[in-house]
């Protein structure tokens, strides 16, 4: 806002006579037009809908999840965090990485960065020799009500329904990328303790490359489509999320006296 | 008057005897404890073969992530603990046989022990787990001691590591419906993870482990 607009939407021009008078309020209207309710009684439009996606590289450091050979699920699971993150930034969606480079986090650090990220959607990233496909897990903690504390280790069930929608989501648009994809609930520290919606995503190998578990996972092509995939349903979840807040906006607007 | 040789053989052969005494006794002690132990160890009792009975087993398998039911004929101890163990050997030897459906080393031998205890209604989630309890027994809880060699074995992945688990607590709950929360040791000890990802610090409830649980579309 500036100050000929502060000027006209709190009726100041009257007084406004002098450049003195002016310099005084400059940066007092600036300290206004960050708290604008307390002047005109005025409730201005909110500001933009802010959507951010956490992605977390699990494992790291000393902790190399599963590993055959050459291959650790440290590496793959950090370098799909990268790829991802290239994606969704180039399509102007904010991303946090828990992990950028090979480190070991515990699990309450990665907890830590999600929820301070006051995310929309949060992925944790993980990889598997075993299987095929693409495995998303949602927390198998029963749905709570949000209240305003939550217990740490479960506060995951206040998100339950809202990750449910989002593999619901991610399963979509990996099932029209032609990927073979299974769903299921299960208890994973690190998701259990985010608040955002979250969803668990192991990279299996690609049943179709007639490849080796491992060989298939190295693939560039395949962990492109991937992340091209995810990328899509967070694009997705987000036009949903904004469609979501449209009609939230409108129907308070239509009960509003 | 006795010749000076003739005295220091005497001598010499008197300690001879007396050394070949001492080693003598010695290995007469031995030989009655070798006696007592073979006495201690031989059956004092006829050995018993269980009659068989049905046992219902569900199986993982990685291909859909799903578990499905089983049914063999086991010959099955009458002890509880014992039973549950035996049960859960015949499962992890399915997974441990070439061309299993859901490949994990180990077999029957990566179960220590099953513990069996009454369910403490007073603590936390009683009014739930209360609630869980389908049969008009008291509910129990297992106690699955797993051995150390078997987790370090075991493949890594949410998929696969979430199977062993619920396929374990499944199973359990098929055949022994007082069981209704199932906690995990290993070697004795608690344990984070089963391989870096399923949890194995949290109680898991047997009536969340049904088949229809596993693999569900959310």
């Amino acid at each position: 806002m500036s100050f000929a607009q502060f000027e006209k939407s709190t009726g100041l021009r009257r007084f406004a006579t002098a450049n003195l008078f002016r310099r005084i309020l400059g940066p007092v209207s600036i300290f206004l037009a960050l708290t604008p309710s307390v002047i005109g009684g005025q409730t201005p439009a909110p500001p933009g809908p802010r959507f951010v996606v956490v992605l977390d590289a699990a494992h790291g450091g000393d902790d190399t999840g599963g590993h055959s050979g050459n291959w650790t699920e440290k590496a793959f699971t950090l370098a799909l965090s990268v790829r991802l993150r290239s994606l969704l930034q180039a399509r102007g969606i904010e991303v946090v990485t828990t992990r950028e480079q090979d480190e070991t986090l515990a699990a309450e650090q990665r907890d830590a960065i999600s929820n301070h990220a006051q995310a929309q959607a949060c992925l944790s990233l993980h990889a598997s020799l075993s299987g095929s496909g693409v495995h998303l897990f949602v927390s198998s903690l029963a749905p709570v009500q949000a209240a305003r504390f939550v217990p740490w280790k479960t506060a995951q069930a206040t998100a339950v329904a809202r990750s449910l929608g989002l593999a619901g989501v991610l399963n979509s648009a990996l099932g029209q990328a032609g990927l073979n994809v299974t769903l299921g609930r299960t208890a994973l520290p690190v998701v259990d303790s985010m608040t955002c919606p979250a969803v668990a995503v192991e990279v299996a190998p690609d049943p179709s490359s007639g490849e080796t578990a491992t060989e298939s996972l190295n693939d560039a092509g395949y962990q492109a489509k991937v992340a091209e995939a995810l990328a899509g349903a967070l694009l997705e979840w987000r036009q949903n999320g904004l469609s979501e807040s449209v009609h939230e906006v409108s129907r308070k607007g239509a009960h509003a006296p | 008057m006795i010749p000076r040789y003739q005295t220091v053989l005497f001598f010499v052969l008197l300690a001879a005897s007396i050394i070949m005494g001492a080693v003598l006794w010695q290995l007469r002690d031995r030989a009655e404890q070798r006696r007592l132990e073979a006495q201690a160890s031989s059956p004092t009792q006829a050995p018993q073969v269980a009659p068989a009975v049905q046992a219902t087993l569900l199986v993982a398998n990685d291909a859909d992530d799903s578990m499905q039911e089983r049914i063999f004929s086991l010959p099955l101890p009458s002890s509880a603990g014992a039973r549950a163990r035996a049960i859960l050997g015949k499962l992890l030897d399915l997974y441990a046989a070439p061309g299993a459906t859901h490949p994990v080393e180990g077999g029957a031998s990566a179960i220590t022990q099953v513990f069996l205890m009454p369910v403490n209604a007073s603590g936390t989630g009683g009014a739930r787990r209360r609630g869980a309890a389908s049969a008009a027994a008291a509910p129990e809880m297992a106690v699955v001691n797993l051995t150390s060699a078997f987790a370090a074995s075991h493949p890594s992945g949410i998929e696969t590591e979430s199977l062993t688990v619920l396929s374990i607590c499944a199973t359990l709950h098929a055949n022994l419906p007082q069981v209704t929360e199932v906690r995990f040791l290993v070697d004795g000890q608690q344990r984070e993870t089963l391989a870096g990802h399923a949890d194995l610090t949290r109680t898991y409830l047997t009536a969340e482990a049904a088949p229809a649980a596993v693999g569900a579309a959310p």
